[in-house]
């Protein structure tokens, strides 16, 4: 890597808080080497910043000594790491076999043209992101899907009215 | 769950973590793994490999390397699957207990909880009994004045299915991209960060202190047929009671699917199952009267009793989207590492939603079975893509007809 290139990345890294590095130094103890670290730090950084910027990944390669390339190709291939911005509730919509037995894609469609939007969007006013989930365990309650960290199960077309009412009511 | 975990005081008000005051008393590790072997007791995250056998590959002795790895499958995803979840909310003490036999047996100082990162339930429940634990002495150093000492962290997996291949899930805690491994060398001699290490599914992980504390007898006398013990048996999709039962193994499907989950709802009829989730051959009707053992189902069902969680399809649903929907599942979790699967299952997927759409071909078909081939055992690095092959290869044979209504109607035939 040219001396250039490596100067950019230390350019365009942001600062990391002082309670994301506090987590971090945490995560250290509990690992043999920085590599492990690195995605744990992913995970922390997404939490504090909603999703992981660009400035976000160099900042926590920059910190852990670690290769950008590793770094992202670690951030791209898990399904709960966010490289681009998300709502304030992310909505993580269980697609697998089960659901789909109990007709979870007609509540999903429904949901869909509800928010205006499809997997992958999130709603004009930034409130809501949908992403599918593989299987979240719960298949005895399907449909199911989870909202930030709550779980909704037996979902039905009313639900769906209710649970959105009460995420938009929390952030009104 | 429909009460509160039980709280450490509880737990040992039923007999919790007597095993561990019993090992105390007097029996070395190779006297708890000598046990566990006698035991028969098979791994129930779905491979069911001998759990004894397994921790005996662990190198001990001066010569082996001093620090050695307990990490537990905690990466409950296979789809259909939901009976982790339960043992870790309900009954988290059972699975910490269970660990700490398991680390004594193999001479392991530290071990992980590779937890879904969804199971945000669980995280609450298993640090509360951690932090329990190290404050009764469970964990932490010289336990029980034995001299040994256990460490657990908690890790949470920011999510991908193929995580839940043992190798796979060695990198991901190493902070790598979740590809699996060559094998060998086999993670008993060299795993997570190259150190000698066991990777136990949390059900399993859950057999154990039943087992030392009530002694081989008690726990051979739990099975009804061949195998020892009992199992965590899961029914879902359009049954009138679907849920999670922990039965004998041994008991018929019938049983599980009739008694405990109440048969199929109203207007509907039992078309087909997966026994074990969705990376198992789908059985019939006629195979009701099997038992749920390991070696009659691989045997007289053509499955395998994998996860035990059952995955039923009833009569007015469509077989050829069920499978549609496993397919795009694979094709989505396939660690892209290698050819048959990387690109095998997207073009299986792509060929679904042409059915879907009313485009499906005798090619297609043809394609599709000879995809069965590519994917299978013994073409692939790991057991993915294979899994996939099981319910696709069985549902080609089983629903031919569904698939070549689809082709002449040029539509799906279960949609109005």
């Amino acid at each position: 890597m040219s001396s250039q290139v490596i100067a950019s990345t230390k350019s365009r890294a942001r600062v990391l808080t002082e309670a994301e590095i506090s987590e971090i130094e945490h995560e250290k103890t509990l690992y043999p080497d920085n590599q492990a670290v690195g995605l744990e730090a992913l995970k922390i950084v997404q939490n504090h910043q909603g999703w992981v910027s660009d400035e976000s990944l160099l900042a926590i390669a920059e910190y852990l000594d670690l290769s950008v390339a590793d770094l992202e190709g670690v951030a791209t291939f898990f399904n709960l790491i966010y490289r681009q911005p998300v709502g304030k509730n992310v909505i993580l919509y269980c697609d697998s076999v089960s659901c789909w037995i109990c007709r979870g894609d007609d509540i999903k469609d429904y949901l869909s043209e509800k928010l205006d939007i499809d997997y992958g969007q999130t709603t004009a006013d930034n409130e809501f992101t949908l992403i599918p989930v593989p299987c979240l365990g719960d298949c005895n309650n399907a449909p199911v899907m989870m909202v930030g960290q709550d779980l909704h199960r037996n979902l039905t077309k009313d639900g769906i009215d209710e649970i959105i009412d009460q995420y938009r009511n929390k952030s009104a | 769950m429909s009460r509160p975990p039980l709280d450490i005081g509880a737990y040992e008000a039923n007999d919790g973590y007597q095993s561990l005051h019993k090992i105390a008393a007097g029996m070395s590790a190779a006297d708890v793994l000598e046990t566990i072997k006698s035991s028969g007791l098979k791994g129930r995250g779905g491979a069911g490999f001998p759990t004894g056998l397994k921790w005996s590959f662990v190198p001990q002795g001066e010569s082996s390397p001093q620090q050695k790895y307990l990490v537990v499958n905690a990466d409950e995803m296979e789809p259909g699957t939901f009976k982790d979840r339960l043992l870790m909310e309900g009954d988290p003490h059972l699975l910490l207990e269970g660990m700490i036999i398991s680390a004594y047996a193999i001479g392991a100082s530290k071990a992980y909880i590779f937890l879904r990162g969804e199971y945000h339930g669980s995280v609450k429940t298993l640090k509360k009994a951690i932090a329990e634990a190290y404050e009764k002495g469970y964990l932490g150093s010289n336990i029980l004045g034995t001299g040994y000492d256990l460490d657990i962290i908690l890790h949470t997996s920011a999510g991908r299915y193929i995580c839940g291949e043992e190798t796979a899930l060695l990198n991901a805690l190493e902070g790598k991209r979740a590809n699996p491994r060559a094998k060998p060398p086999f993670p008993q001699v060299s795993g997570l960060w190259g150190k000698p290490t066991i990777v136990n599914n949390v059900e399993t992980l859950c057999n154990l202190p039943g087992i030392i504390t009530y002694g081989i007898d008690w726990y051979q006398g739990l099975g009804k047929g061949a195998d020892a013990g009992t199992k965590m048996f899961g029914v879902s999709g359009r049954v009138k009671n679907p849920g999670v039962w922990e039965m004998p193994l041994g008991v018929t499907i019938r049983e599980l699917l009739e008694d405990k989950a109440g048969g199929m709802q109203d207007g509907l009829g039992l078309k087909a199952f997966l026994p074990g989730g969705g990376s198992t051959d789908f059985m019939l009707p006629e195979h009701l009267d099997l038992a749920l053992d390991y070696d009659e189902i691989s045997q007289k069902g053509g499955s395998r009793l994998a996860t035990g969680t059952m995955i039923v399809l009833d009569d007015q649903t469509c077989p050829v989207g069920m499978i549609g929907n496993l397919m795009k599942f694979f094709a989505h979790e396939s660690c892209g590492f290698c050819t048959p699967c990387r690109d095998g299952l997207p073009w299986v997927d792509a060929i679904f939603r042409d059915f879907e759409a009313g485009r499906g071909s005798e090619k297609d078909l043809n394609i599709l079975k000879e995809q069965v081939e590519y994917m299978g055992p013994g073409r692939t690095f790991c057991a993915l893509a294979p899994g996939a092959t099981a319910p696709l290869g069985s549902g080609l044979k089983y629903f031919e007809d569904d698939f070549k209504e689809h082709i002449k109607q040029k539509r799906c035939t279960y949609k109005n």
